[in-house]
């Protein structure tokens, strides 16, 4: 492989791993404090349809955005409505919204636009267009390390960066900050919390609508920034990876920028099936398309340290009466 | 059960026969939808264009999931809609249960082959349609590289590959052909951020023209195309329109033409096996406005000439699904 490949699936694993990413960390503060969410699929499904939809009937693509946050958040409600005030299984709940948002944004889509399901193809100011990092063109001449920055780091869409920097944020969040403190101490042991006077409901809410907006990030970012419009069912499983790019990494914002890379890298090989011929391996695309499930079992197995998911995950907060 | 089932059947035949006549033909649009700029629209012209032409009348359904299938096809049925026509291979084992239990109903399937007394079954020589655009590419690329992208990887679509490869090997024996395929499940139809990934690999690669075959997937690859500014192969319908001056062309089924021709055939519709090709019209590659300045007629002419030949039986296109094998790579 050469350095030019390097850079090239490099670039890829950028734009794949950033839906993933934010993905990532929104499930992040649902599960740190005590919601389980298997419902990021759902979300981001219904949030890349909302911004497909109101990006090309404004023709503005920051209202796409605002409409898929909004669309993402309102599943986030709906699943905290069930979980956390009326205690419902939290599984179930997140399963029922991702068939919700596979029915209704085809639905919506389809009675809007009746082009089976897809919204019109969105072009200009509809859709994100990529920026140029400054003193790109300078920064490219250094050898070895010029190219990872003019060509892997500048020239991706605003989302990009807003995901990478939602992780420094989210650590800063998370170990500094007296909501962040609050925030993990409502899912290790909600009763201190209780106790402490502060409410657990309107935390968990609280991290639900934090959930809700990266999200709709995700989901804008797949159909108004990788794509020009939203297709059916076009997240394609990247809320799953996501989850088990959160108990890859142990639930902690760092380490997730790190697993959803390594899985964006892995996605990014798999494009490029000659590179791996070139090594005298031929490994299977679908080999590479199951290694994040399988390093994720790897990893809760224990063979790698030990998990230390929420303790509180899971469960349903009931006051003692 | 089964009272349960004519009860329930013979509600819906009172239901759906209240307005049409007995004997309509029908169409059933498989899950893609009937405005899918692909392979269900072109059913759906064809069904239209009939309409037009005779003034008749057909009933058509949408399916909305899998587990409708089934029942769709016995609603119509017991109905007395004649013929049944169903677009896409998914119908096959539906079929196969129901065709034997209306042996008075013709039913029709396209893409796939259904060996029943009552079912006629359309296929498409895509390998020969394939083989044209895979001449075009060839001569419309600048760089000597020239990319596939199949969506599910199935037979169907190595097929089309393997007709791609040919054509482009024929055109220019020093070619550079690069074939991906978008995953190993269904969902690779409907991925299209990784159809574009994909072709941006390509186009890394040096790729200058890429054929998309990949329902969903597809648009994401031609979109990345005029993205990058490379041109692009449409599949199944006209895909020209989509970026104009971006697709080279699109290799067309004429489903249309398949739907047109068993409405108009009505009740005597033959069972048995079609197989479409060059000589039939079947396949194609598509010309319109959006494409006229891309495609000269220094480049069409030898590729009408290899149609020609094709359709004549003196270039014989392999067909990859006979031994799941390909003689050029």
């Amino acid at each position: 492989m050469d350095y030019p490949t390097l850079i090239a699936i490099l670039d890829s694993t950028l734009r794949l791993a950033t839906p993933l990413l934010l993905a990532c960390l929104a499930g992040l503060y649902s599960e740190r404090s005590g919601v389980v969410d298997i419902g990021l699929e759902g979300k981001m499904l219904m949030a890349a349809m909302a911004s497909g939809v109101v990006a090309y009937l404004t023709g503005n693509v920051w209202a796409g955005v605002g409409a898929a946050i909004g669309a993402s958040i309102l599943f986030s409600m709906i699943h905290g409505l069930a979980s956390i005030t009326f205690r419902g299984n939290q599984l179930i709940s997140g399963v029922a919204l991702n068939f919700l948002a596979s029915g209704l944004t085809v639905l919506i889509a389809q009675a809007l636009f009746h082009q089976g399901g897809r919204t019109p193809a969105l072009s200009g100011n509809a859709r994100f267009s990529t920026i140029t990092l400054p003193f790109e063109a300078e920064i490219r001449q250094v050898p070895i390390l010029g190219p990872l920055y003019s060509d892997v780091l500048s020239g991706h869409s605003i989302l990009v960066y807003v995901a990478l920097l939602a992780v420094p944020v989210t650590w800063w969040v998370l170990y500094r900050t007296r909501f962040g403190l609050r925030l993990r101490a409502v899912g290790e042991n909600p009763e201190s919390v209780d106790t402490a006077g502060i409410s657990v409901v309107g935390m968990r809410y609280g991290a639900l609508v934090i959930t809700g907006l990266l999200c709709g990030l995700a989901g804008a970012y797949m159909s108004t920034g990788l794509q020009a419009g939203f297709g059916r069912e076009m997240i394609a499983g990247r809320g799953y990876i996501a989850l088990a790019a959160l108990i890859f990494a142990n639930w902690h914002p760092w380490r997730a920028l790190g697993a959803t890379m390594l899985f964006g890298f892995l996605q990014a090989l798999a494009l490029r099936p000659d590179v791996l011929s070139n090594f005298g391996l031929s490994v299977p695309d679908a080999f590479l398309d199951a290694l994040p499930y399988v390093l994720t079992v790897i990893v809760l197995a224990g063979v790698v340290g030990k998990p230390t998911p929420p303790k509180a995950g899971g469960q349903p907060y009931v006051k003692e009466r | 059960m089964t009272v349960m089932k004519s009860v329930l059947g013979a509600a819906a035949m009172f239901a759906l026969s209240s307005h049409a006549s007995l004997a309509d033909p029908a169409l059933i649009y498989d899950l893609g939808g009937k405005f899918d700029k692909s392979f269900n629209e072109a059913a759906y012209r064809g069904a239209a264009r009939w309409v037009e032409e005779t003034g008749g009348s057909y009933k058509e359904l949408e399916m909305q999931s899998e587990a409708q299938r089934e029942q769709a096809l016995r609603r119509l049925a017991e109905s007395g809609a004649n013929p049944i026509v169903t677009t896409g291979f998914a119908f096959a084992d539906t079929l196969n249960t129901v065709a034997p239990d209306y042996p008075d109903t013709t039913f029709a399937i396209i893409d796939s082959i259904v060996d029943q007394p009552n079912v006629r079954s359309i296929v498409f020589k895509e390998e020969q349609g394939s083989y044209l655009v895979g001449m075009l590419a060839a001569e419309a690329s600048k760089t000597g590289t020239v990319g596939f992208i199949g969506g599910m990887d199935i037979p169907l679509i190595r097929k089309f590959a393997c007709g791609y490869v040919q054509g482009a090997k024929a055109a220019n024996p020093d070619i550079k052909i690069l074939q991906n395929m978008t995953g190993s499940t269904p969902a690779a139809w409907n991925d299209p951020v990784k159809g574009a990934e994909l072709a941006k690999a390509q186009v890394s690669q040096g790729a200058d023209v890429i054929y998309a075959a990949a329902g969903g997937t597809g648009i994401g690859i031609l979109q990345a195309a005029a993205d990058e500014d490379i041109l692009s192969i449409g599949v199944d319908s006209n895909q020209n329109m989509l970026h104009p001056g971006k697709v080279l062309t699109s290799m067309v089924k004429r489903v249309d033409n398949a739907v047109f021709d068993m409405f108009s055939a009505g009740a005597d519709l033959e069972p048995g096996t079609v197989t479409l090709g060059l000589s039939d019209d079947g396949v194609a590659y598509a010309m319109d406005e959006n494409n006229a300045d891309l495609v000269t007629d220094a480049m069409r002419a030898p590729v009408d000439a290899a149609g020609a030949k094709i359709a004549a039986g003196e270039i014989e296109v392999h067909d990859y699904t006979t031994d799941s094998a390909c003689p050029v790579q």
